[in-house]
């Protein structure tokens, strides 16, 4: 069990869990935004590092990804920033496996844990293909998270329950991020990851406002929020801004959840 | 028997290439198509459909043409494989047709394409419209407007074309807003991928569908007294017509030779790298991010190239090497003005390397050119070009 497993069990016992996500090196004061989303509650942060071909990404992320690599931003140099950055809340980092790959495995892995990185999404990375990863990433407590989707199958279901750290990334809809608004197929999915074990499940993909997130929470124990924070950064909106939309998402959230 | 191109492990990987790097969305639809392809490729049912389909309405066999006056001038014997000669004027339609056909067996009522130049996605317009499935395209938006025409094409037999705006806005990037799309729709849609790239199965399954150009050469060339050529030469973008012909040959003493684009050359200025659901060699810069191959061919502007030809690279069965704009320019004009036959720009590529290498290989040695496309579809382009440098 990583770190971060142990850290969202804990959490589970309190709260549902408020992930916002925001690409790395998108403005100059990124890590800004990350700072104003722990302010507004936010429990885990979601830190995307750009990749010039985001298969898994819509309109929104794709566009950020592409302002963060004309602005030159790097895997190291994100890593610099947030080792320099004391958020108090866990880092998962998203991105895509050659990003890992290109540097080595080990290599990678290192440079995330050094940076204090608790965990990682890789959406592209298959759990058939995984296994070295996840070998590099456990000898230094970096958790892998993986995604169920709703085309996924209940024996894949098992064996992804069984293989992912810290949450399970629960899709809500057949889809990439950005394109669509709502819980989707949520609650069968989450159902499904249920039958499979008591790990934490987080629902991601088309959450854009603080009702879906209550909606989604009702079944899930997390939420992870993306485009919709990601479209506002890219309109200009500043980071006080964004703190009083993620407190919102907080507040909703709390308040619709059943009683502990 | 072993054969040097057989099967891939069953997770897909040849040597350390290949592979199933997909988003896991993605991954029941690749091992139905993978489940569907393998029950497909043993019912002899299939197969003679598949067969009987490009040879009524592909134009199959294809002929081996030997080129005389070509042969002449480079002191070889040159064969040339008629791909040109094939249904909508390159090797694609023997793919699209097999994809085409396993996607009536998956119960799918559509397909989507990716295409770079237009011939992957005229091609599978085609297979399509002759299978009476709907059939969308991606296509980069920088590629509709070098190949209006291809898109009016396309039009016409029926296939809807969306321009592609993301990244680069050529083929990488028209690849993934396929692999995007085929997310939403997997119920109802197969991604009909143009080369042997992608994940599992599609390089094994492009090649095996794409086999049937080695598979004839190797008898034609037999009836033309030729037991085994000394040379298979052939253009490489993702790799799917050089694949096609050199499974007729692996496991002969012919030596293999893929022509890169000189601006897209993965296995010469590439690493290793996982892009569009396979691990291959990956143009990349210095951070791990995928760069832009540059090249007057579109078919060729790929950053990437099959997983296969990555592993006959690294074990050395295959060769890999590559052919400058110009002296591509000038093979088109050779070859159309010895032999009458006027090639694709991808196709020129490897007769670009032959003419650079013909002093160096013995003389006398038989070479079997891939003829893999047409130039119809360039001719306009060619046209600009060599103003420009006149």
């Amino acid at each position: 069990m990583t770190r971060l497993d142990r850290e969202l069990r804990d959490l589970r016992d309190r709260r549902r869990a408020l992930v916002p996500y925001f690409m790395a090196g998108l403005t100059p004061n990124w890590t800004q935004y990350l700072d104003a989303a722990v302010q507004g509650g936010a429990d885990v942060l979601e830190v995307g590092v750009p990749f010039s071909d985001p298969m898994m990404d819509g309109p929104v992320i794709q566009a950020a990804g592409v302002r963060a690599l004309e602005r030159g931003v790097t895997l190291e140099g994100v890593l610099d920033e947030l080792a320099r950055t004391d958020l108090g809340v866990p880092v998962v980092v998203m991105t895509y496996f050659n990003v890992m790959h290109y540097r080595g495995l080990e290599r990678a892995a290192g440079l995330l844990a050094s940076a204090g990185v608790a965990g990682v999404i890789l959406p592209d990375l298959s759990l058939e293909e995984s296994a070295p990863w996840r070998r590099a990433a456990g000898a230094r407590d970096l958790a892998t998270i993986l995604m169920v989707a709703p085309s996924t199958p209940p024996d894949r279901v098992a064996r992804i329950v069984a293989t992912s750290q810290g949450f399970v990334y629960a899709a809500a809809r057949m889809a990439v991020t950005g394109r669509a608004s709502g819980d989707g197929e949520a609650a069968r999915v989450v159902a499904g990851i249920r039958e499979h074990g008591d790990v934490p499940v987080y629902v991601g993909i088309g959450i854009s406002d603080p009702d879906q997130a209550r909606h989604a929470t009702r079944d899930a124990d997390g939420v992870i929020v993306g485009s919709a924070l990601v479209q506002r950064v890219l309109d200009g909106e500043s980071p006080a801004e964004l703190e009083t939309l993620i407190s919102r998402f907080r507040r909703t959230i709390d308040e619709g959840a059943p009683e502990a | 028997m072993s054969h040097v191109m057989g099967s891939p492990d069953t997770g897909g990987h040849f040597g350390d290439f290949g592979g199933r790097y997909v988003p896991e969305a993605l991954m029941p639809a690749c091992l139905e198509v993978e489940a569907v392809f393998r029950e497909a490729w043993s019912d002899p049912e299939f197969v003679t459909e598949f067969r009987e389909t490009l040879r009524l309405f592909g134009g199959r066999p294809t002929p081996v043409t030997p080129l005389e006056r070509l042969s002449e001038h480079l002191g070889l014997r040159v064969f040339a494989k008629r791909e040109d000669l094939a249904h909508t004027g390159s090797h694609k339609i023997n793919n699209v047709v097999g994809q085409a056909l396993l996607t009536r067996r998956m119960g799918k009522r559509r397909v989507i394409a990716e295409t770079g130049a237009g011939q992957h996605g005229v091609a599978t317009a085609t297979a399509a419209a002759r299978l009476g499935l709907d059939c969308t395209v991606f296509m980069g938006e920088l590629d509709t407007q070098r190949q209006a025409l291809n898109v009016f094409r396309m039009e016409l037999l029926g296939a809807r074309v969306v321009p592609v705006t993301s990244g680069s806005r050529t083929l990488k990037d028209a690849v993934n807003e396929a692999m995007r799309e085929w997310v939403t729709c997997v119920d109802d849609t197969h991604y009909c991928l143009g080369s042997v790239m992608g994940p599992h199965p599609f390089p094994w399954m492009v090649r095996e569908f794409q086999s049937i150009i080695g598979a004839e050469a190797a008898e034609q060339l037999r009836a033309l007294g030729v037991d085994e050529p000394d040379l298979v030469v052939a253009c490489v973008g993702g790799g799917s017509n050089a694949a096609g012909i050199f499974a007729g040959f692996a496991d002969s003493r012919a030596d293999l030779v893929g022509v890169e684009a000189a601006g897209g050359s993965a296995v010469g200025s590439g690493v290793p790298g996982v892009l569009h659901g396979m691990r291959s060699m990956i143009l990349q810069d210095d951070h791990g991010q995928v760069e832009e191959a540059e090249s007057i061919s579109a078919g060729l502007d790929y950053p990437g190239i099959g997983p296969e030809h990555a592993y006959l690279a690294s074990i050395g069965r295959a060769r890999y090497t590559r052919a400058a704009d110009d002296e591509v320019l000038d093979a088109l004009r050779l070859l159309s003005r010895l032999e009458g036959i006027i090639p694709a720009l991808e196709t020129a590529h490897a007769i670009a390397w032959l003419v650079r290498e013909a002093a160096s290989i013995p003389r006398g040695s038989t070479v079997l050119l891939n003829l893999s496309g047409r130039g119809d579809k360039d001719v306009a382009q060619v046209r600009t070009l060599l103003e420009e440098r006149a």
